[in-house]
């Protein structure tokens, strides 16, 4: 996916951006409303994520300015927490708001939920081997079939298409799949892992142990 | 009615000390008559010896039947009743003498006395109810109203009508002569207070009075000390007219009487209108009973029918002429000065040739 | 003590008590004109009636001579039922009247009149003397006559008309008061509106009075319109204050976090990975702390003035949940909804507060792939939403005390929170009339808490 991301703050824009690109998203980074509008008269994005306090104005000014021909769907990043300003953000005309700091696989979920209320207006599927995987909606389709995934095991499906041939260990699983709030066990890898076997085994996709790394996504049939 | 039923020997005397002045010469008065000349006294007993003495000039028979109403309610008081002549009373109070009550015709007396400071004052709802001319300073209280009239006799008259005015009895007189000769009788003004009060009033109200009186002193008039004697005098034939008798006394005689031929004439022009008015002398200890009677006299006094008693109410007062004003007015003519210079008048009209009632 | 009358009490007492003192100074001015009037006519009289009798005095052989007319008297005894008095003087000699009675020993002169007040009789007397000269016997001899009258009339009749300026005195007095108590009432009224007009206000308004008040208020409206203009640049000052901090920390919080996990991509050793772990999970709680204090604070300070919305419980439900669809589908836990007619009269902002904070918590503590049951009802005025997760439950402790603040039930190992959010959802319920209900599902031995609120 593409993103805008508008951020003043340089390292915070950086270290998004980084992490963003380390899930196979394109960013592109504006410092300001200014350069904002520069890029998206440039170029067409999937999503936006404005921060609020801007070097040349308010962000929710800038969403209340461009709303009307701005068919983008906006995730407004905002250090000021309270509910006041939270709700203002939606009055508005952002799509959602995500409080300064933020959780990545939260910022995935809100962004997958704004898409699909959107109707999802990128589709970015995935060819794995016969199959294309649509991680927005978490369909993977091969042939006349049609598997849907359930939230967890697309995650950890989208884990394994964007690397192909990569071998991923537990711990690396584990942190992608659950927040860091809870306490959740290798163990549950396993769970899922064994789940997401069974659901894309009949569509000619394999996850194979890869004893003492860990696992890997097969797409060629076996 | 008696107003000064005076003993003969005395009226001399009396007549000197009011020649030389009545009231404020009392000195004189003191040495002349150290002692109150009683007409008459009756002593009323009641329960107790708590008694109200009263001196009035009305007599026994006209004042008894008040007394008596007055024991009905007040059975324990004793009254002693003492009448005199109202000159006689008047000096009495003035001299102190102790009565818990004064009753008397001559309201110029009467008004001096509580002028001077010699009546107490009493203030009552009977009091608070009589009307303004009938009371001066809660001190003098009015409870009947008599007029002066004209008695005489039909004989006299031959068949003419009564005169109505002074002016047609002053032409009575002087076409008929014969008929009145030695025959009108007025009152000796120099004796009587009555008459003195009657005779400055009328010489004030109406200048007929003056060429009355030269008339009928040209005809020898009789003097009298009082209205009874000369109702009687008339009654009996003596007399063919009476000039200036209390009407009210005149009217009982006759009734008593029943004399068809005697006439009894207010004269139109002008009457006098007698107040009988009662004071609390200074010197009376028995004010609570004083009060008492003088609230009852009051009450008679205000009723409207003339009903049975003796003394006419007031509602006489409300006549054409009114009464005779109560106010310090009255003390003029007993002044000394204008006493004297009235009664020298007087003489020169009436008393060209003095004639003494014998 | 005078300073905590009001303005109306010491306006009415003022206004009555300058009434009283005219009240006081017009009846001893009308008592003392009456009185000098009463007895400046019986003084006439008095005059009078001396004149009158000295017109007489004549001399006649030598002898001085009068009379005393009829209406030398009777114009006293029309004037008052007073007692007259009354004496004649030639030289040394008492003429006529009463020898004992005392003349002004101011003497009279000519055409004048003396008057002197004095004792007669036991009473208070008014003396007039006249003085005429008569040539009589040898030469010429002075008379002097004197009349006197007592003063009750005179007493009577100033008496009778004082006592009726009391009356009209007090009735003006009364009255007066009246018009006080009116006139108070009256000049205060401009500032009872104005005081209306402030305390109608809501909260937050603070534009300046725009009302049209008397030039006396004006200093009075001027220092309010700045005191609220300075109060709004401070609330504003503060608020911007604190956006600013919470952006200046969050920002930097939220670098570190970035790149801390894209560290923990690139770490092999594990225990590099849990160092790391640690380091996110400290920016979390950190940031959810300072936004439930933030959020706490917002309740307290709205709770004191209620705003009075007309909200649909249902409506509130659904918003709630959407916003925290995303984060519960990470879970893959579900929302089912139940929702029947309910509505209440509230904040919105702090019931939607109230209810994301119940939420939170139960997307927080459910396992994965569990449902989380949001159930609306109304009956007997009496709105409730309940929440039900199938988590742990709240645990074997006293249930009441989770509301209090920074306390976190018993079962909450490995959670990231700051104990604040059920006691943010129970002060914005108490301030709502309502209560917050905290107990164990009956089965499954997950949490039900239930926002109970009057209905409207």
């Amino acid at each position: 996916m593409r993103f805008l991301l508008v951020e003043d703050n340089g390292e915070l824009a950086e270290a998004v951006s980084n992490r963003l690109a380390l899930d196979g998203h394109a960013v592109d980074h504006a410092g300001s409303l200014a350069e904002a509008e520069h890029c998206l008269a440039a170029t067409s994005y999937d999503l936006i994520l404005l921060d609020v306090m801007l070097p040349d104005g308010d962000g929710r000014d800038f969403l209340a300015r461009s709303r009307a021909h701005l068919e983008t769907p906006v995730i407004v990043l905002t250090a000021r927490a309270r509910v006041t300003d939270r709700v203002g953000a939606l009055d508005q005309g952002a799509d959602d708001y995500i409080t300064k700091p933020f959780d990545f696989s939260e910022l995935e979920a809100r962004v997958r939920a704004v898409l699909r209320r959107r109707g999802g207006s990128a589709r970015n599927e995935i060819p794995l081997g016969e199959a294309l995987f649509d991680p927005m909606s978490g369909t993977l389709r091969a042939g006349g079939e049609s598997v849907t995934l359930r939230n967890r095991e697309t995650r950890l499906l989208e884990v394994f298409a964007r690397h192909p041939g990569q071998t991923f260990s537990k711990g690396q699983l584990l942190d992608r799949l659950f927040s860091f709030d809870a306490e959740v066990t290798e163990n549950a890898i396993e769970v899922y892992v064994g789940r997401l076997r069974r659901r894309i085994g009949p569509l000619g996709l394999r996850i194979e142990t890869v004893r003492g790394l860990g696992y890997r996504l097969e797409t060629a049939p076996a | 009615m008696r107003d000064a039923r005076l003993a003969g020997g005395l009226r001399l005397g009396l007549r000197l000390g009011l020649r030389l002045g009545l009231g404020l010469c009392v000195g004189l008065w003191a040495t002349l008559a150290a002692a109150l000349e009683v007409e008459n006294r009756k002593v009323y007993p009641g329960t107790t010896d708590r008694t109200l003495s009263i001196v009035s000039t009305a007599d026994l028979e006209v004042f008894e039947p008040y007394i008596q109403r007055f024991q009905q309610s007040h059975p324990e008081l004793t009254v002693d009743y003492t009448v005199a002549s109202s000159v006689e009373l008047y000096r009495a109070i003035r001299d102190g003498a102790a009565f818990d009550l004064a009753i008397s015709s001559a309201m110029d007396l009467q008004l001096k006395l509580a002028n001077d400071g010699l009546a107490q004052s009493h203030r009552s709802d009977r009091t608070d109810a009589l009307p303004d001319w009938a009371r001066w300073r809660d001190l003098i209280f009015a409870f009947t109203a008599e007029p002066a009239v004209v008695v005489m006799s039909s004989r006299a008259l031959d068949g003419a009508p009564p005169p109505a005015t002074r002016q047609e009895l002053i032409t009575l007189l002087r076409d008929n002569p014969e008929r009145f000769r030695n025959a009108i009788g007025t009152y000796d003004v120099r004796d009587s207070g009555l008459g003195y009060l009657f005779a400055t009033q009328e010489a004030r109200s109406t200048d007929a009075y003056w060429r009355l009186s030269e008339i009928m002193g040209r005809l020898s008039p009789e003097l009298y000390c009082c209205s009874g004697q000369m109702v009687d005098a008339v009654i009996s034939g003596r007399l063919s007219l009476a000039y200036n008798v209390l009407g009210s006394y005149a009217a009982q005689r006759m009734a008593q009487e029943d004399r068809r031929d005697i006439e009894i004439v207010q004269m139109q022009d002008f009457a006098n209108l007698m107040l009988r008015t009662a004071i609390i002398p200074a010197t009376a200890t028995q004010t609570t009973a004083a009060g008492a009677l003088i609230d009852m006299l009051l009450e008679l006094g205000l009723r409207e029918t003339p009903g049975d008693w003796p003394l006419p109410p007031l509602s006489q007062g409300t006549s054409d002429f009114g009464p005779i004003r109560l106010g310090p007015a009255l003390m003029v003519y007993l002044d000394p000065f204008n006493r004297r210079a009235f009664l020298a008048e007087w003489e020169n009209a009436l008393v060209q040739d003095i004639v003494i009632e014998p | 003590m005078i300073a905590r009358l009001s303005i109306g009490h010491r306006l009415t007492v003022l206004l009555a008590g300058v009434a009283a003192l005219l009240s006081l100074l017009s009846w001893w001015m009308v008592s003392e004109l009456a009185r000098q009037a009463a007895a400046r006519s019986q003084d006439n009289v008095l005059a009078a009636s001396a004149t009158t009798i000295a017109e007489t005095i004549r001399s006649e052989q030598g002898e001085v001579r009068l009379e005393l007319p009829y209406s030398a008297l009777s114009m006293l005894g029309a004037i008052s039922e007073d007692r007259v008095f009354y004496k004649v003087v030639a030289g040394e000699r008492v003429l006529t009247g009463y020898d004992d009675l005392p003349v002004p020993t101011d003497a009279a002169t000519g055409a004048r009149v003396a008057f002197e007040t004095g004792q007669y009789s036991g009473e208070a007397i008014r003396m007039a003397s006249v003085r005429r000269t008569v040539l009589a016997g040898a030469g010429p001899v002075p008379v002097v006559v004197t009349v006197a009258q007592t003063l009750s009339g005179v007493d009577a009749v100033s008496g009778q008309l004082s006592r009726l300026a009391a009356a009209l005195s007090l009735a003006f007095f009364l009255v007066a008061v009246g018009l006080s108590v009116f006139a108070a009432r009256a000049s205060l009224r401009p500032l009872n509106a104005f005081a209306q007009a402030v305390s109608r206000r809501g909260p937050s308004d603070l534009r300046p009075l725009r009302r049209d008040a008397p030039p006396e208020l004006a200093p009075l409206r001027g220092a309010l319109n700045r005191l609220m203009d300075r109060l709004g640049q401070s609330i504003r000052r503060s608020e911007d204050f604190i956006a600013e901090a919470a952006h200046r920390v969050r920002t930097p919080l939220a670098t570190v976090r970035a790149q801390a996990e894209i560290a923990l991509r690139s770490a092999e050793s594990e225990e590099s990975r849990q160092r790391l772990r640690r380091i996110i999970r400290a920016v979390d709680e950190s940031s959810r702390s300072a936004g439930q204090l933030l959020d706490h604070a917002t309740v307290a300070y709205r709770a004191e003035d209620l705003a009075r919305d007309r909200i649909d419980l249902g409506e509130l439900v659904a918003q709630a949940a959407a916003a925290l669809e995303p984060t519960a589908t990470m879970k893959d836990i579900a929302f089912h909804i139940a929702t029947s007619q309910a509505r209440v009269v509230g904040d919105a902002v702090l019931l939607e507060s109230a209810l994301g904070n119940v939420l939170d918590n139960a997307v927080k503590y459910s396992p994965d792939e569990t449902t989380v049951h949001i159930a609306v009802s109304a009956e007997e005025g009496v709105a409730r939403i309940t929440v039900t997760d199938e988590g742990p439950g709240l645990g074997e402790g006293p249930i009441e005390t989770l509301t209090e603040r920074f306390r976190r039930g018993g079962n909450t190992e490995g959670v990231v929170g700051s104990g604040l959010g059920l006691t943010i959802a129970a002060d914005v319920l108490a301030a709502h009339g309502g209560r917050l209900d905290l107990r164990n599902a009956a089965e499954g031995g997950g949490a039900c808490v239930t926002l109970v609120l009057p209905a409207d």
